[in-house]
């Protein structure tokens, strides 16, 4: 949580060392895009709940779609432009189609499931609230003086992000890209059957065709 | 007000485009299958050569009665085809059509990202039907679906990605306004791939195993009637139309052309028509890539293909520059 910390503080006195930060912004005074970003984001928070309390599996994964949508607005609001159509591309489009695809192999009944729940309700909601309330305080923390100018053209654009994703964050770029590239390698090692016998040998196959 | 009137027009213009360039591709695709075939096709509907035939359809589907079956999750159910066509709808906003500043529905910054994650959503729409409509053959085609969207969506990225190293943007009008003749044979095997996963997406011959007829009967639509069937044909042809426009922007120099400056919108529509034609044609030519195929297809060939055109731009591009 600390290098979150620091990474947040960091990219908050960034973007106050480029002169972002518009002195003298009202608190009390908000603006058409400060106003739709509140409303989008009760919206989204609202569909999270649905997410995590709705007895229909199904439901719950679309719901998510409204959730993660909700966020890429969110990051449209303040101008990250590429990182909302990458959001809707990476979650909206793939993960969320990962999962339908999964539920549906599985099981995926039309209507309630009632043993779908796992009685850990309580452990969850603990997790989540301790997470959301260190999530929260860190942005605040790092962000408290900090204000996008809109009228100053887009911070967020693709340009931009490339510039400093490349330049001052490539490092943890390229160990997550490598962190990826384990888990992929992992994920093949897991799905492949052990064995070497003649009797394994068609179901080495189908494992083979599956990727 | 300008600026209104401005928006107003522009979105009044996508919407005619969007709903009569698919109805277009759908009659050329009555006409051309039927002569390839040996027949005449549609003759008598609107007088000329059957010309009003999908209008006498559109009208046929409107009359029909809307079922929804008893055992369906019945919201999900209804909201599929809109989740299936309106995606189409926003990529339009798009693409550019001509050289000018203002030919183009939107200016989109991250162009590439926004038309591919948008396309992206529109196979939900499938997939919620294929799973609301409480149908064995229906879910069989949503887990289609799903899977060759998740084979093919790669191989279109990684050929997207490619164009746009190459013309060292994501935006798509100034990928055009980089555009030399050239690149059309430096990225060509791209071109190729990205058609080729794009038809495998809307789920076009010869890649039509989720709707296949004989084997599921209509995969994730067989219990669509009426106007939500036709919803979802119609967001099929509009997927064509966009296939082939942004393949027709990526990779076949969109505008460019003799006299770019005065046509280059008739440019446009002319490189997207002739990709609309060879979807047609690949239709009534090839037949359907059995499942198995269709996954080996796209992860042993579609994907080292796109990665080694990667390579391909990479290195062109160092030398050059």
């Amino acid at each position: 949580m600390s290098s979150a910390h620091a990474l947040a503080a960091a990219t908050g006195r960034e973007l106050a060392g480029h002169g972002l930060a518009a002195a003298g912004h009202g608190f009390l005074s908000p603006t058409g895009v400060e106003i739709a970003f509140l409303l989008v984001g009760l919206a989204t928070l609202g569909a999270a709940v649905v997410t995590v309390t709705t007895k229909q599996l199904v439901h719950a994964a679309l719901w998510l779609v409204v959730t993660l949508g909700g966020l890429a607005v969110e990051y449209l609001l303040l101008t990250a432009e590429f990182i909302a159509w990458v959001q809707v591309l990476i979650y909206v489009g793939s993960v969320v189609v990962l999962l339908l695809f999964g539920l549906m192999l599985t099981k995926a009944p039309i209507g309630r499931s009632p043993d779908a729940d796992s009685g850990n309700r309580p452990a969850a909601l603990a997790v989540a609230i301790a997470a959301a309330a260190a999530l929260v305080w860190v942005v605040v923390d790092a962000f408290r003086t900090t204000w996008i100018d809109l009228d100053k053209g887009v911070q967020g654009a693709t340009a931009v992000t490339g510039d400093s994703l490349f330049r001052h964050w490539v490092l943890p770029f390229e160990a997550l890209s490598v962190l990826l590239l384990a888990a992929l390698v992992g994920a093949i090692v897991l799905s492949r059957k052990r064995g070497g016998t003649s009797g394994d040998k068609s179901a080495t196959n189908s494992g083979k065709e599956k990727r | 007000m300008n600026d209104v009137l401005d928006v107003a027009l522009r979105l009044l213009a996508l919407l005619l485009a969007f709903l009569v360039l698919p109805l277009v591709v759908g009659q050329t695709e009555h006409k051309v299958m039927a002569h390839m075939q040996g027949r005449l096709g549609p003759m008598y509907a609107g007088g000329f050569h059957g010309w009003a035939q999908l209008v006498a359809d559109g009208v046929k589907f409107a009359q029909k009665e809307d079922v929804v079956p008893a055992g369906a999750d019945r919201r999900i159910f209804q909201l599929a085809p809109a989740v299936a066509l309106l995606p189409y709808l926003l990529v339009l906003v798009a693409i550019p059509i001509g050289p000018a500043e203002g030919a183009v529905g939107q200016f989109v910054d991250a162009g590439i990202f926004f038309v591919l994650a948008v396309m992206g959503v529109g196979v939900l729409g499938s997939l919620m039907a294929g799973w609301a409509s409480a149908n064995k053959f229906s879910l069989l085609g949503g887990l289609r679906t799903a899977a060759q969207l998740m084979a093919y969506e790669l191989p279109m990225l990684l050929t997207a990605a490619s164009v746009a190293m190459a013309a060292g943007t994501v935006s798509l009008p100034g990928i055009l306004d980089a555009f030399e003749w050239w690149w059309v044979p430096w990225q060509i095997v791209g071109g190729v791939v990205f058609f080729t996963a794009g038809l495998a997406e809307l789920q076009r011959p010869p890649f039509d195993a989720p709707v296949a007829d004989s084997e599921i009967i209509f995969g994730a639509y067989t219990e669509y009637t009426g106007l939500r069937f036709a919803l979802f044909l119609l967001a099929e042809y509009a997927g064509i139309v966009i296939l082939c426009g942004l393949t027709t922007v990526l990779f076949l120099g969109g505008w460019h052309g003799p006299f770019a400056d005065d046509l280059g919108w008739l440019w446009t529509l002319l490189k997207t028509a002739v990709l609309a034609f060879v979807v047609i044609w690949l239709r009534v030519t090839y037949p359907r890539l059995r499942e198995d195929q269709l996954q080996r297809f796209a992860w042993t060939c579609l994907i080292p293909l796109s990665l080694a055109q990667i390579a391909l731009t990479g290195v062109v591009k160092v030398v050059i520059s």
